[in-house]
């Protein structure tokens, strides 16, 4: 217990300059006092944070990630923190899939006025950073990384990237046969794509340097091999990972 | 670019910063720090010595990347950016590290974990400036015409003020009648001016002004656009108005918080609010108040009364006598703001009624008086001298009226009185539009926790919201009286015509770019731009409007002048093709690098 009494939080914030950040400014004008836990990145606008920003963050072993922006309607840039709604929903989906609480990123609102709110928002944050203790300290470091680096992949990807993109066009508008979706339909759809997407980028990964069988690679993240199998053949038709041999039945890719 | 020499100067703002943080801690530590060639502290940076340290350390270290560790960019970074141009130096290879605001103010009791926070925000900022590149602002045209929001005292003097320099007003009220809150007002403190005639004169000149359009019974439906060039909807019942305009001025003002519910206020009639009194005030008030007591059939309480619970009997005048309580649903837990009118408004009515009246009697019930100034303090005098009663409350037990009468217990004293009387009026404060805060949304500015609007800096841009080209006066902002508002309508008028009058602005080459190598085409960008900044078609195509007819081969451009920098459109690109001018990929992932070299070690 001792340990956590002692352990000081190193936590990210990613800031707009119109709301969150003349919040941060007025906390400090009225004195409200707050941990010393916060190092600020300030951004034009919530939209700013690309997903990768928050993973690097992690991957240098950062305990925890705030992005604060404009209460939903009254963004600067009229519908920036949407997309990062949008942005951190993926995020925290992937941090969940490689292993990372997403309690560790928090996505809220302060507005200009709202000097007490984010001095609560911080004090908050960091009880709760202290409660789940350093970031990545029980997992196995070099695993933890590849796991990061997979979650990157991912939201790096054409497919995740067009999807959160479009995600309140289709909703809102349609799909591009006019068709509009429902945020069911569309959340299922992330989701699954998500997941695809985050679980050939750990195969990817896992056989850049070494020839796997789809036993091998089905221990490696944990799953029934009938399940990896079907991505390891849409990887092959894709051609981002070959067969380099046959050890007994079993064949071995590479990517 | 030649290899990147960083000076970082560091701010003890008086004791602001230097009080709670180890200045001198932080200037070894940013000697330290990889291309510092420079670290010096000042006393304070943004003063004419600080800024002229700043030069100096330019020229004499041949600096090329300036670092000022102090208050916050978002009212001193224009400043720096300024001093470092006059050295010869691009403002955009300046960097701010926020350590009074968001660090010495807010651990004031850390100073050692304070300290250590100010450091790694040094870092952040050193491996952030390293990458800055050098920028040029982008010239956008002015439409030289205002739009001002309420044709109040505040309003009118803004919309008259721009008029007179010359520039086309579109004055914009709700109300079918111009003239806001002092149409309900009797006279004024503190010159006893009739406010009837006072709001009229100037109702009357913004009507007859040539460069004045005036919009009665119409309200702002939709504005989109940036400093210099907002477009603007203004609805009128059915009819629709559209214009752009370069500036705009809010003056939507406040109004009076009606104490439904308080001091039996709603239910008796010989209770009313101050505005009420002020209406009663330019009739014969006497006549009403006996009218009234003949109405609910009360009788006027007889000599002599003795309620149980007072200790003291204030002998009945044979005159009217009425009791004011200040502070009615104001400084308390909805409300803990002092509404700053409502104490000279009860001196200058209390002086009213002894001027109508000298027998009537008159109780002023306060918690604090608030007469700022030798005026305002001398009408108090004057009151107290004509005998009006102040009897101090506290707010733990506040005044109950009663039974024709006020119980009240005297602070000085140590004793309740009950004080019979003919009429009770209540302070109440000023209180901010209901529906301020979907103006404030339109125009994408900040209210604060009561829905007043709020500026961009209180003592350095108090007139200003952050946004550029927006401006405030009046009790939109804060309850004020007729002089203030006016001088605040002439400020923000003024403010106003320092835009209009260049012609164009400056602004900042925070936009996107797009690189055509890595753009494939997809339009995602063209999706989420919430300004059409950025849109797709051939290469070839001139780069000045909307986007082609469409086909193969087409890129992303964007449209430097309709960019604002939010950077949503590069955080989502597929491709990583587009690239935040000043925000850049490679900035952000140094300052989280920068922020974890601690942790890694």
């Amino acid at each position: 217990m001792t340990e956590t009494v002692e352990f000081e939080p190193r936590i990210l914030g990613f800031l707009c300059n119109w709301c969150s950040y003349a919040g941060a400014d007025l906390a400090g004008v009225s004195r409200f006092q707050y941990p010393p836990t916060l190092r600020v990145i300030r951004v034009m606008c919530s939209g700013r944070v690309d997903p990768a920003f928050v993973l690097r963050a992690f991957s240098r072993g950062i305990d925890g990630v705030m992005i604060l922006g404009c209460h939903p309607g009254d963004c600067h840039y009229a519908t920036g923190n949407y997309y990062a709604r949008n942005r951190v929903k993926v995020l925290k989906r992937l941090l969940e899939l490689a292993g990372v609480n997403p309690d560790r990123l928090v996505l809220d609102w302060v507005s200009a006025g709202e000097g007490k709110r984010f001095a609560t928002l911080v004090h908050d944050f960091t009880e709760r950073i202290k409660a789940l203790g350093p970031f990545g300290l029980a997992q196995d470091r070099e695993e933890l990384q590849e796991r990061l680096a997979a979650a990157r992949r991912v939201v790096e990807s054409e497919q995740i990237r067009w999807l959160v993109g479009r995600e309140r066009e289709m909703i809102e508008g349609g799909d591009v046969y006019g068709q509009a979706v429902s945020q069911e339909t569309f959340d299922a759809l992330l989701e699954s794509s998500v997941v695809a997407e985050y679980l050939r980028s750990r195969l990817l990964l896992l056989t850049a340097g070494r020839p796997l069988s789809v036993r091998e690679m089905a221990s490696e993240v944990g799953m029934a091999p009938r399940l990896v199998l079907p991505h390891v053949v849409a990887l092959e038709q894709a051609g981002l990972i070959a067969m380099v041999g046959i050890e007994g039945n079993s064949p071995k890719y590479r990517s | 670019m030649d290899e990147a020499r960083v000076g970082v100067f560091i701010c003890h703002c008086g004791s602001n910063i230097a009080g709670f943080l180890d200045v001198p801690a932080l200037i070894d530590y940013a000697q330290t720090l990889p291309h510092v060639v420079f670290a010096q502290d000042n006393m304070y940076t943004c003063a004419d010595a600080g800024r002229a340290q700043i030069v100096k350390g330019i020229t004499e270290h041949d600096l090329n990347r300036v670092v000022v560790a102090s208050c916050t960019p978002r009212t001193h970074e224009p400043l720096f950016r300024s001093t470092c141009q006059q050295a010869g130096l691009n403002p955009y290879l300046f960097e701010f590290v926020n350590i009074r605001d968001q660090c010495s103010w807010v651990h004031m009791q850390e100073r050692e974990r304070a300290t250590a926070k100010a450091k790694d925000l040094l870092r952040m900022g050193v491996a952030r400036a390293v990458l800055l590149e050098p920028k040029e602002s982008i010239e956008v045209e002015v439409v030289p015409a205002a739009l001002v929001i309420g044709a109040g005292v505040a309003g009118l003097s803004a919309a008259l003020n721009l008029a007179k320099r010359g520039f086309e007003v579109k004055l914009v009220e709700r109300e079918p009648e111009m003239g806001g809150l002092l149409r309900g007002v009797h006279r004024l403190y503190p010159t006893g001016d009739d406010a009837r005639a006072f709001i009229e004169a100037r109702v009357e000149a913004a009507k007859g002004h040539p460069n004045i359009e005036v919009f009665t019974g119409a309200e702002v439906r939709d504005v989109r656009g940036f400093v210099g060039n907002y477009e603007v909807v203004v609805g009128q019942g059915e009819r629709e108005f559209g214009f752009s305009v370069g500036a705009i001025i809010v003056a939507t003002g406040a109004k009076e918080l009606k104490p439904v519910g308080m001091y039996s206020y709603g239910v008796n009639p010989l209770v009313v609010a101050q505005s009420e009194l002020e209406a009663m005030l330019e009739r014969d008030w006497r006549l009403e108040v006996r009218d009234w007591r003949l109405e609910i059939g009360g009788q006027r309480p007889t000599s002599n009364f003795q309620h149980p619970t007072s200790n003291i009997q204030l002998p009945t005048s044979n005159f009217q006598t009425v009791v004011m309580i200040q502070c009615v649903g104001a400084r308390d837990e909805a409300r803990p703001y002092c509404s700053r009118i409502c104490c000279m408004t009860a001196v200058k009515n209390a002086l009213l009624i002894k001027e109508a009246d000298p027998e009537a009697q008159v109780y002023v019930l306060y918690r604090d008086m608030l007469t700022l100034g030798a005026e305002y303090e001398g009408l108090y005098r004057e009151a107290r001298g004509r005998g009006v009663n102040f009897i101090q409350y506290r707010p733990q037990s506040p005044p109950t009226v009663q039974d024709g009468k006020v119980m009240v217990y005297d602070e000085l004293l140590g004793q309740t009185l009950g004080i019979p009387c003919d009429l009770v009026v209540l302070s109440t404060p000023l209180v901010s539009q209901a529906d301020a805060a979907n103006l404030a949304q339109m125009l994408k500015v900040p209210v604060d926790e009561h829905g007043f609007f709020l500026e961009a800096h209180v003592k350095l841009r108090p007139l200003d919201f952050a946004t550029d080209g927006i401006f405030l006066c009046g009790c939109a902002h804060w309850p004020a009286d007729v002089g203030e508002s006016v001088a605040q309508a002439y400020g923000a008028a003024a403010r106003a015509s320092i835009l209009l009058g260049k012609g164009a602005v400056q602004v900042e080459p925070i936009i996107s770019v797009v690189d055509e190598e890595k753009c494939i085409g997809c339009g995602l960008c063209e999706t989420v731009c919430p300004y059409k900044a950025i849109v797709l078609r051939s290469p070839s195509f001139p780069p000045q409007v909307g986007g082609d007819e469409g086909g193969a081969g087409r890129k992303a451009q964007t449209i430097a002048a309709s960019c604002k920098g939010c950077g949503v459109c590069g955080a989502g690109c597929p491709e990583m093709a587009i690239s935040m001018q000043h925000f850049t990929d490679q900035q952000l992932f140094a300052q989280i690098d920068a922020l974890a070299v601690e942790i890694m070690a």
